[in-house]
Parts: structure tokens; sequence; C-alpha cells
């Protein structure tokens, strides 16, 4: 479990990031962090793993308060993806990258490849092995960060922006690999600006702005709510807009409704259609 | 109406590769056109669009056959320098583009370097802020500027070169939702009131495609679906190939509406109409 309690941070010269944030993430649970540009949810995260230290306030990790261990021992449980991945990779391989932290935390050899292996099968990146992480994509780039983090296994996995620059079909799959995670028993944490994104996978969304939590709830209340959309600067996803489109018109059609799916039944039941 | 951009039979394959990253290649677009190009990662859209403002073949290296006729000029004839003043450039990463330590000298930034009387370079300036609606950030640095605000200004900056075509490699995918709606009104407002022909690369149809009048589709180096974004994005292949299809497509797909009596409404608005 992770607990943060009226956490304050100031980035050297810089803007007050977050202003009293108070939030707790159960273990098992599949969270999406969102808000607009600068709303302090990168910089909240960061506290998950002792990469930021509260300035005020304090953040407790499985009982662990931040401030009182090493950020070695927090990153095998915390494992964080970052936003860019060229913040993270530095190798001259795939898959020295993600052997990395393996071989830092003492894995024997044969358990490292082994898990490597996997991992870059998991991801689709088996072809791209021996070449420079400096080569791919930057939607290939920010698979192998992924990948230099899920091979150690951590229990918590906190992703920054893992939408960005993929397309469809690997949207989908990291859709189902972060729920499958979480099937698992994992806690996972995702930072994103991409509502079809978080109404298709998260339970819970928490709506950041300028520092602060406006709303913390399921993802049928929180993305359907206009007043906190606009304040964090996120729309409504397009089957959600739709849905409040028709209500307008047809009386009793519910509102609160986030997939496709759920609209699509829904236009069936009231138009017949 | 002339075609602003020829692509003939183009295919390239950069130094080192073992394939060509863009083959065989035909596309034309018109003059005031707003494309959207999209396909699964690596299928060769960024490299179409180094294509077009000359960065290949005389930046990056490798092998091109074929031809990229730009506003009537040969690129492979052509300096990168000359052709900026053709086709704007704008990257994902605002960032990598800002280069001066307020917004007003970084609009004047261009034009300086190309030698125009201070006269002109002013009225570009102005020009371009109001274009954007950035004429509040003026005197602000780089850093103090939020993601939105960054794009808006490296637009702006391109297009004090007043080029007659911008191109845009997933300029709203490190934004927010309402920033990058915002970028994306702000084209579709630059490509109606000034006739600039737009060439978006996108994944966010969502966000995008409504406003484009044609999509383009590629996969694997090659061009493999072209037309009417209502028609081009409703055809299954396209869904198979793993491009995200916007969500209302997705929805009348779900809904089995007959097809032949209304095309696939692409955004909220589009599908209320029909339905109610």
């Amino acid at each position: 479990m992770i607990t943060a309690e009226e956490i304050w941070f100031t980035y050297p010269d810089g803007p007050t990031a977050l202003r009293g944030v108070s939030l707790r993430i159960r273990d098992r649970e599949l969270v999406a962090i969102m808000g607009e540009n600068g709303a302090g949810k990168t910089t909240l995260v960061k506290h998950f793993n002792g990469l930021l230290r509260p300035q005020e306030g304090s953040v407790t990790v499985d009982g662990l308060n931040t401030l009182q261990v090493s950020v070695a021992e927090l990153a095998r449980k915390v494992g964080y993806v970052f936003q860019n991945a060229d913040h993270q990779l530095f190798s001259e391989t795939v898959y020295s990258e993600v052997a990395f932290a393996l071989n830092n935390f003492g894995y024997p050899e044969k358990e490292t490849r082994r898990r490597v292996q996997q991992v870059l099968r998991l991801l689709d990146l088996e072809k791209y092995r021996n070449s420079s992480p400096f080569s791919l994509s930057g939607g290939e780039r920010k698979r192998v960060a992924l990948a230099s983090t899920l091979c150690f296994d951590p229990e918590i996995i906190v992703l920054d922006e893992p939408t960005i620059g993929q397309d469809g079909s690997q949207k989908k799959k990291l859709g189902e690999l972060i729920h499958s995670f979480n099937l698992e028993g994992k806690t996972v944490i995702v930072v994103t600006h991409d509502v079809e994104f978080a109404a298709e996978y998260a339970q819970r969304i928490v709506a950041m702005a300028r520092g602060r939590i406006i709303a913390d709830g399921p993802s049928k209340k929180v993305l359907t709510n206009p007043k906190i959309l606009e304040e964090c600067a996120l729309l409504a996803p397009q089957a959600t807009q739709l849905a409040q489109r028709i209500s307008e018109r047809v009386k009793g059609f519910p509102t609160e409704l986030v997939s496709v799916e759920e609209v699509a039944s829904a236009i069936r039941e009231f138009l017949g259609g | 109406m002339p075609a602003t951009v020829r692509v003939e039979n183009l295919t390239f394959t950069y130094a080192g590769a073992r394939r060509p990253a863009i083959k065989n290649t035909n596309l034309e677009i018109m003059e005031g056109e707003y494309i959207v190009i999209t396909g699964p990662t690596g299928c060769g859209k960024t490299t179409l669009c180094r294509c077009l403002n000359g960065l290949i073949p005389h930046f990056h290296q490798g092998k091109m056959t074929g031809k990229v006729i730009v506003n009537g000029v040969d690129t492979y004839k052509t300096k990168v320098s000359d052709l900026s003043q053709t086709v704007g450039f704008i990257f994902q990463d605002p960032e990598n583009q800002l280069v001066a330590l307020n917004v007003e000298r970084e609009l004047a930034f261009a034009p300086e370097n190309l030698g125009l009387p201070r006269e002109e370079i002013r009225t570009r300036v102005e020009e371009a802020m109001e274009m954007v609606g950035i004429e509040e950030l003026r005197y602000k640095a780089p850093y103090e500027l939020s993601g939105g605000e960054q794009q808006r200004v490296a637009i702006a900056a391109v297009l004090t070169l007043k080029p007659k075509i911008l191109v845009l490699d997933e300029p709203t995918s490190n934004l927010d939702p309402v920033s990058a709606r915002r970028i994306v009104t702000l084209l579709a407002r630059i490509n109606r009131d000034h006739g600039m022909t737009i060439i978006l690369v996108e994944h966010r149809l969502d966000l995008v495609a409504s406003y484009s009048n044609k999509v383009v589709v590629m996969n694997n180096g090659e061009i493999v679906v072209e037309g009417e974004p209502r028609v081009a994005l409703s055809s299954d292949y396209v869904e198979e190939l793993g491009v995200g299809i916007p969500k209302i497509l997705k929805l009348f797909k779900e809904l089995q509406i007959d097809r032949s009596k209304h095309a696939f409404p692409l955004t909220p608005e589009e599908a209320v109409n029909i339905l109610t």
C-alpha cells in the first residue's frame, strides 16, 4: 500500500508542484492519475519510489517511510517507467539495457537471460535484442524502458504516459498487459492524459490540477463529470460525449457511461437501433 | 487545383538498413488540403514527412529513388534551407525546436536568418503571433510556457517563414486533451482562413480525423488506404492493421448500423444527428 499524507513539493527555483496531496493506493489497485500538463502528476509518482522526497508531509510504501529508506531499496518494490524513455536508456544494446537492473540486483546469469528473453517476447522486442535502443522509434524505446522495469518483477508498477507514440494495436496490447499484471496481484499506477485509454482500463481515476487532487473515484464518476474534466483540462471519452448529447434529446438516457460497449447497449435499449 | 506535393515512385532505404522505410510510394496532395497520415509504428510515416521537407535525402543518409516535387521544385535538387520557406516542419517535442530567450525573439529568429529587412521581420512576427493567438506570451521565456503553449510558439515560429505547406509529426502527443484540441482546431483555422496545406501525422484519430479532408493510411512503407476519413477509417482492414480508429466509429460498427444509409460518423456531434 502507498500512503501519501499532505505532501508538498517545490522544485529548486521552480514552481510548487504539489500543494498538500493526500492519497492512498491499496494493493492490487489499478489507478490512473490524470490532469493537465504541469498538474503535478509526475512529481507525485516520483515520490512513490523515492526519486523525490516530500518537503512536507510523508509518503509510506508498505509501511516504509520513504525518508528513511534508500532509493535502491524502494526501486525493487516500486518499478518506475519514465515518460521520456531517453532519460532512462543508456546501454549499447536492448539486451544489456534490460539485463542491467537484474545484474545490479545480483541475479545469476542464467536467470537474467531467462527473464530478459521472456520480457522481450512479451513486449514484442525480440527482433531488436542486439540493436541499440537509440536506433529504435520513440514508441519502441518506450517499450524497452518498460521491459527493463518489468524484468525484475516489482510489486508496484508506475507507468508515466505509456501510450504516447503508441499506435492503436500497441495501445491495446499495453492495456491488456497492464490488466494482466493487475490480475496477477500487482498494483499498477498509470500517469496519463489519454482519456480513452483510462476509460477502458482504469478502475479508479485520480484527477489533478495545479498541484492538488481535484477528484478521486471510479472512472465512471470522474470521467463523466464536466466540472472535474474542465478543471483538469481533460475531455470526456468520445462514447461519454455521445451519451451526454443523446441524453439532451432522449429523456432518461444514462450519461455515466465511459465505454463503447456500455453506450452501444444503452443505444439499443433506448433507441432500438 | 494544382498538386502542391507530388510523390512519384518513391523508395528510400536508410543507410545501414536492410529494408526500405518507404517503397514505391505515390501521393498527390492538392493545395489547401488537410491530410492526416496514420498507420502502425514503423510504417514509414515519419520518413515520408522527412522526404517532403528535404531532410531526406539531404540530412538523413540513405538510398533514394523516385521523385518528390514540392511546390514545383524537386527536393533532390533543392537545399533544405530553401525548402524551409515552402514547407514548415513541426516536431513532436517543441522543446527541441525552441532556441531563443523569449517568444518574440524566437519568432524573429528565422526571418532574421533569411536576412529580411527589419520592417518585414516585425510584420511577420506580428502576423504569426496573431494567427496563432500568442500575443500574451510575447515576453515569456520558453521554460515558462506549458507544453501546449510551447507547441503554439513552435508553430508560430514556422509561420514567420510564410510556408505554403505545414507538416506536423505527432504535434499533440505530449499534450493534455484540451491543449491538444486547441492545436488541432488552430490548424483547422489556419487551413480554412489562409488556405495553407496541412499534412499531419497522428495516431490520435479521435482528435484529428474529423478536421481532415483525406486520411492516408500507411503500412510497411506503403500507402495502403487513402480517402475521405469517414470512408477510409470505416474499413475493417484499417482496424486490423492496428490503427486506433475513433471510438465513435467503433461504436457504430458495434451497433451494426447499415453503412449504405449513413457514412459512419467521426464525432459525437455527427453521431447524435444520425441516431436521434
